[in-house]
């Protein structure tokens, strides 16, 4: 890699280690198939299209690739839920609805680098068995959609992508869909379910894993697009190589994308695990911006928990739990989950000492009440009412009491929803009161109207 | 009426697909292209092509945030109000569009020249404050690039 040149001010830090990032930002690069070929694109669909399907999906589950859309499950281990005895088509689509705040790494894999996407999609649909493959594009990435279509049509002339692929009898019809705008289309059976033409409302799960029971009622794997990319480097290196990057558990690298208050916001690929909270923060984002410090950091994007920077977390359990301060986590999905949060969309918000707390919990009340889908109460009415009272926040009508109203209520919605918008609309709010609860209350007065338990009803019901 | 183009642009997504109704979104999306929004009228079209009921193509229509059910201006201006562009400062770019132009956020510019409106993360939070201005994202957003932008759209 040490031959690649980037573009002057664009070159990654040295701290990285692009595999997916490798040709973002590079001097002479461009979207053409040739381009891709003559450095080497294309090569592993060559390798794997002569492989055993099964022999790739065992590469991908001893690479221990974890999924990138957010929730970390291993991908072989999903490729391997598609029951065994299925007679129906399979179906393999590609999660570009990249929609959470504070996350943008697969605009920009979409926009520069369309071929290894394709390549790591024709890879996967041969070793899941798909003949199908949907793309579904935010309709916001208007531009990303028009590469990626005119890329698959490069791949088609070159016979990489169509019928009988590379003479090997292998069959794959590549579909870009856009969607038409609306967080919860990310969600993969709202996604799903937008994708058959109809409001996107999220199946429950179980029983409707995509992977036994999704497009038109058929085995669907869903995957995030860099997840996707991935594959195509597992096949380069092999599994057991490419479980050497990162850590335990944790393995391959991953970008960070970095956002808010920092001197140097950006997108960093690094080995998962390798880099620490205070590393990325202060080394390679360039620390506070001008004399500013760090208040606190939202690390997978807004529907994961924030974490204060003076934190200090009891990691692990018995005679091994050991302390672990905030600057030194390992960004990694074991240790930010052990830490009370989660890796998430690996969207990391920083907020400096300027920021208020109730300012950002309304601004986050805000989103996820304007995009819950309605389908269920808790979250519909909730996340109404959760804005309604942040709104009194920030506006200096609250009493001391709303403070607890609003805990209850994200509580009343957590883990009682179809899909984890629930969660990803009430962590953060629980989050910022159990963390800045006096700072919140501080803008509350005994002074403001408190609510009778009547009113408080009546605005439960009146949450719009 | 629906036009022959338009009809056209949608037969042709239905053979794509293996059932009607899968096409719903795109069926609006194109008569949207042609007429700037989406009126009831259309709504009723849609269902009528794709044998649907009106209210199940309007249960479709009006959850999208980029269909419009309202007639729009020429240029419709999307700002992110999500947490990185807040961070960035989106609240003064906001202010500032709506003294340039003398309207609310969700109002049209009496010659129909721009709509306001707020839109939720555009993916590019590293160049924040960021809106979107038809099908082009615009990054790095100050009141001067603003100016500079607003003068070149008919
Ligand atoms: N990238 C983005 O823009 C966004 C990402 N997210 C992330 O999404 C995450 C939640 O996503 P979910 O899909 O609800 O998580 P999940 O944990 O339900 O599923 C993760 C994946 O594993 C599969 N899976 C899990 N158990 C399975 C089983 N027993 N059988 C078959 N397949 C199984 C699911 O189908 C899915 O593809 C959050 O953690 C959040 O970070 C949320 C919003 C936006
Ligand atoms: C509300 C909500 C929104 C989501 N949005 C996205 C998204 O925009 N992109 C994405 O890849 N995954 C998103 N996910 C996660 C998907 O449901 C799914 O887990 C993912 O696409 C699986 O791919 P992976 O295993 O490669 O990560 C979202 C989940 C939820 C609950
Ligand atoms: S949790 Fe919210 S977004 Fe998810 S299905 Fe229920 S109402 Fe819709
Ligand atoms: S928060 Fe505005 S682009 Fe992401």
């Amino acid at each position: 890699m040490s031959d690649i040149k980037y573009l002057p001010g664009k070159e990654p830090h040295p701290s990285e280690h692009r595999l997916i990032f490798k040709n973002i930002d590079r001097e002479g690069w461009d979207t053409s198939i040739d381009t891709y070929i003559a450095d080497g694109g294309y090569e592993q669909l060559k390798k794997a299209i002569t492989m055993e399907p099964s022999a790739i999906t065992n590469e991908v589950k001893a690479s221990g690739l974890r999924g990138r859309g957010g929730a970390g499950f291993p991908t072989g281990v999903k490729w391997g839920f598609i029951p065994p005895n299925n007679t129906k088509p399979v179906y393999l689509i590609c999660n570009a609805d990249e929609s959470e705040p504070g996350t943008f790494k697969d605009r920009y894999i979409l926009h520069q680098d369309p071929h290894q996407l394709i390549e790591g999609m024709v890879i996967s649909a041969f070793a899941v068995g798909a003949k199908v493959a949907f793309i579904y594009i935010r309709e916001e990435f208007p531009e990303a959609a028009l590469t990626i279509e005119r890329a698959i049509e490069e791949a088609r002339a070159k016979s990489l992508v169509g019928k009988d692929i590379l003479g090997s009898g292998f069959d794959l019809e590549i579909w870009v869909h856009r969607g038409a705008a609306a967080y919860i289309c990310g969600e993969e059976t709202g996604l799903i379910e937008s994708l058959e033409g109809k409001r996107p409302y999220p199946r429950i799960k179980p029983p409707y894993f995509p992977a036994a029971l999704g497009l038109y009622m058929a085995p669907t794997i869903v995957n995030n697009v860099e997840s996707l990319c991935h594959v195509k480097h597992i096949i380069e290196m092999g599994g057991a190589e490419y479980a050497k990057l990162g850590v335990e558990r944790n393995t391959g690298t991953r970008i960070l994308c970095v956002s808010g208050d920092v001197k140097n916001p950006g997108y960093y690929e690094v080995q998962v695990g390798k880099v620490t909270m205070g590393e990325l923060l202060n080394d390679i984002c360039g620390g506070p911006k001008d004399g500013r410090s760090f208040k606190a950091v939202i690390p997978g994007g807004s529907s994961s928990k924030i974490l204060r920077c003076e934190e200090v977390f009891k990691i692990g359990k018995g005679e091994d739990a050991k302390d672990l301060a905030f600057w030194d986590i390992q960004m990694d999905f074991d240790t930010l989950a052990a830490c009370g949060t989660m890796a998430g969309s690996g969207g990391v918000i920083v907020l400096d000492d300027s920021r208020k707390m109730s300012w950002v919990l309304n601004n986050i009340n805000h989103f996820y009440a304007h995009e819950s889908c309605g389908q269920c109460t808790p979250c519909r009415e909730g996340n109404g009412w959760m804005k309604k009272i942040s709104d009194r926040i920030v506006n200096g009508l609250a009493a001391p009491e709303d403070i607890q109203t609003l805990e209850d209520v994200a509580y009343q919605i957590d883990g009682k929803t179809i899909c984890a918008f629930g969660e990803a609309s009430s962590w953060p709010v629980e989050a910022i009161i159990s963390k800045f609860r006096d700072e919140l209350t501080a803008e509350t007065s005994e002074d403001n109207q408190r609510l009778s338990k009547e009113q408080l009803q009546r605005e439960a019901y009146l949450t719009k | 009426m629906m036009s022959p183009e338009e009809r056209q642009e949608i037969e042709h997504e239905i053979a794509c697909y293996p059932y009607k109704q899968a096409v719903c979104v795109d069926a609006l999306k194109i008569l949207q292209k042609h007429r700037g929004w989406v009126s009831d009228e259309a709504v009723k079209e849609v269902a009528e092509i794709l044998e649907m009921s009106p209210s199940e193509v309007d249960s479709v229509a009006t959850f999208y945030n980029l269909i419009y059910r309202q007639p729009t201006g020429r240029h419709v201006i999307h700002v992110c109000d999500s947490i990185s562009c807040w961070v960035m400062g989106c609240g003064s770019i906001c202010e500032h569009l709506k003294k340039r132009l003398g309207i609310n956020m969700g109002e049209t510019t009496p010659d129909g020249r721009f709509t306001l409106l707020p839109i939720v993360c555009l993916g590019a939070c590293d160049k924040a404050p960021a809106m979107m201005v038809g099908k082009t994202t615009h990054e790095n957003l100050t009141p001067e690039t603003i100016d500079a932008l607003l003068e070149k759209l008919p």
